[in-house]
C-alpha cells in the first residue's frame, strides 16, 4: 500500500488552506472554453469533507435563485484554484447534511471565533 | 513484442492531462530477467522466458537452480515465456523494466480472477432465479436443464452451478496511465484480474494498432 500512497502523493496539493464543514468558502474554478480558460467562483457553505489522500474531496452548498445547489470538488483537483475562507461557521456536527431541509434564516450558520494561529494566515474578515 | 511479468498492487485515482479523475490499477511492473531464449533452430519457435520476483537461489529445487544460474545467482517466484520474433536482440540476463511502456499505450493484463468458491447458477451463470415469497416455492434452483427423452442426456457445456472464480482472466486493451520506471510501476486505467498481491502478465494490446505505437516511440 505505501507504494500506492507515493503514486498518490505526486499530485497532490501542499499549499491547501484550512476550512472546516460549516465554514462559507470562495472555490475558484478553472473553467476551459475551447483553448480559452477562466476562472469561476463557486461560493457556499461546505457541507461534507472526504478524507482519503489524494481522493480527498469536499461539497459545498449554496442556494441560487431559490434553488439549492451543491457541487462536489475533489480537494487536489487542478481545476480547483483558490480556496477562500469567507467566514468560519460555527458547527456542531462533520456532516452538515440537515441544511438540506432548512432554507432562508434556519439555514443560516453561527460564525466561528478564529483564534490567531501562526500557521493559519487568516483570509478576509468577510 | 515482448510483455513483462507484474503483481497487482491496488487501485486509486489519479488526475489526468484535463483534470479528471481515472480510476487506476497499480501494478508492479518487472524488473524481469531474461532467463533464457528460445530461437527457430532449436526450439522450433522464438521467444523470451523472463523471471520475475528475485527470491534466494537455494530455494529454487536443484535442477532449476542449473537453469537460472545461466542468468545470474537468482531464483525467480514465476518464469513466463513470451513470444518474439527476433529473440536473438534479447541476452540472457539482461533486464527488462516498466520503461518497455509509454503512457498512451495500451496492454492487455492477464491475471488468475479472484476465487468464488462453489456458487449457485444465479451467481456463476447470472440465472433469474424464482421469487422468494408469494407462495413460490422455486428460489435460485437452476430448473430445467434440458428436454425429455430426446435427447435424453444434458447437452454438453450446459451452465451449472459449480466453482467459479480462480480462473486466467485477461483484460484487454487497457490504457497505460503512467510509467514510474524508477519505482517498477504502471498505472492503468481501470481494473486488472486478481487480488491485491497477484501476479499479473503485461503485454501490448492485441486488439489495438502496433503502428500508433512505433510512431510514438
Amino acid at each position: 500500500m505505501d507504494l500506492i500512497d507515493l503514486v498518490e502523493r505526486e499530485q497532490m496539493k501542499t499549499d491547501l488552506p484550512q476550512f472546516a464543514p460549516g465554514d462559507t468558502v470562495k472555490i475558484h474554478v478553472r473553467i476551459k472554453e475551447g483553448d480559452k480558460e477562466r476562472i469561476q467562483i463557486f461560493q457556499g457553505v461546505v457541507i461534507r469533507k472526504k478524507k482519503g489522500q489524494l481522493r480527498s474531496s469536499f461539497t459545498v452548498r449554496k442556494v441560487s435563485y431559490g434553488v439549492g445547489v451543491e457541487r462536489t470538488f475533489p480537494l487536489h483537483s487542478p481545476v480547483v484554484g483558490k480556496i477562500e475562507v469567507v467566514q468560519p461557521g460555527r458547527v456542531r456536527r462533520a456532516k452538515l447534511y440537515y441544511l438540506r431541509g432548512l432554507k432562508g434564516k434556519a439555514a443560516r450558520i453561527q460564525r466561528r471565533t478564529v483564534m490567531e494561529k501562526p500557521e493559519t494566515p487568516e483570509e478576509s474578515q468577510g | 513484442m515482448i510483455g513483462l511479468i507484474g503483481k497487482k498492487l491496488g487501485m486509486t485515482q489519479v488526475f489526468d492531462a484535463v483534470g479528471s479523475l481515472v480510476g487506476v490499477t497499480v501494478l508492479q511492473a518487472g524488473p524481469c530477467t531474461v532467463v533464457q531464449t528460445r530461437t527457430s533452430p532449436r526450439d522450433g519457435y522464438g521467444a523470451v522466458q523472463l523471471g520475475f520476483d528475485e527470491r534466494p537461489l537455494r530455494r529454487a529445487p536443484k535442477p532449476l537452480q542449473g537453469h537460472l544460474k545461466k542468468a545470474g545467482e537468482k531464483a525467480f517466484a514465476l518464469l513466463r515465456e513470451f513470444p518474439v520474433a527476433d529473440p536473438g536482440v534479447f541476452q540472457v540476463g539482461q533486464r527488462i523494466s516498466a520503461e518497455l511502456f509509454h503512457p498512451g499505450e495500451y496492454v492487455d493484463v492477464t491475471g488468475t480472477s479472484k476465487g468464488k468458491g462453489f456458487q449457485g447458477g444465479v451467481r456463476r451463470w447470472n440465472y433469474w432465479g424464482g421469487p422468494m415469497s408469494h407462495g413460490s416455492m422455486f428460489h435460485r434452483a437452476p430448473g430445467s436443464i434440458g428436454a425429455s427423452s430426446d435427447p435424453s442426456r444434458v447437452w454438453p457445456g450446459h451452465h451449472m452451478p459449480g466453482h467459479m472464480g480462480h480462473d486466467r482472466v485477461t483484460a484487454l486493451s487497457l490504457l497505460v496511465v503512467g510509467v514510474q520506471p524508477e519505482r517498477h510501476l504502471l498505472l492503468i486505467r481501470g481494473s486488472v484480474p486478481g487480488p491485491r498481491g497477484g501476479y499479473v502478465l503485461i503485454r501490448p494490446a492485441v486488439k489495438k494498432p502496433q503502428g500508433a505505437r512505433a510512431a510514438r516511440a
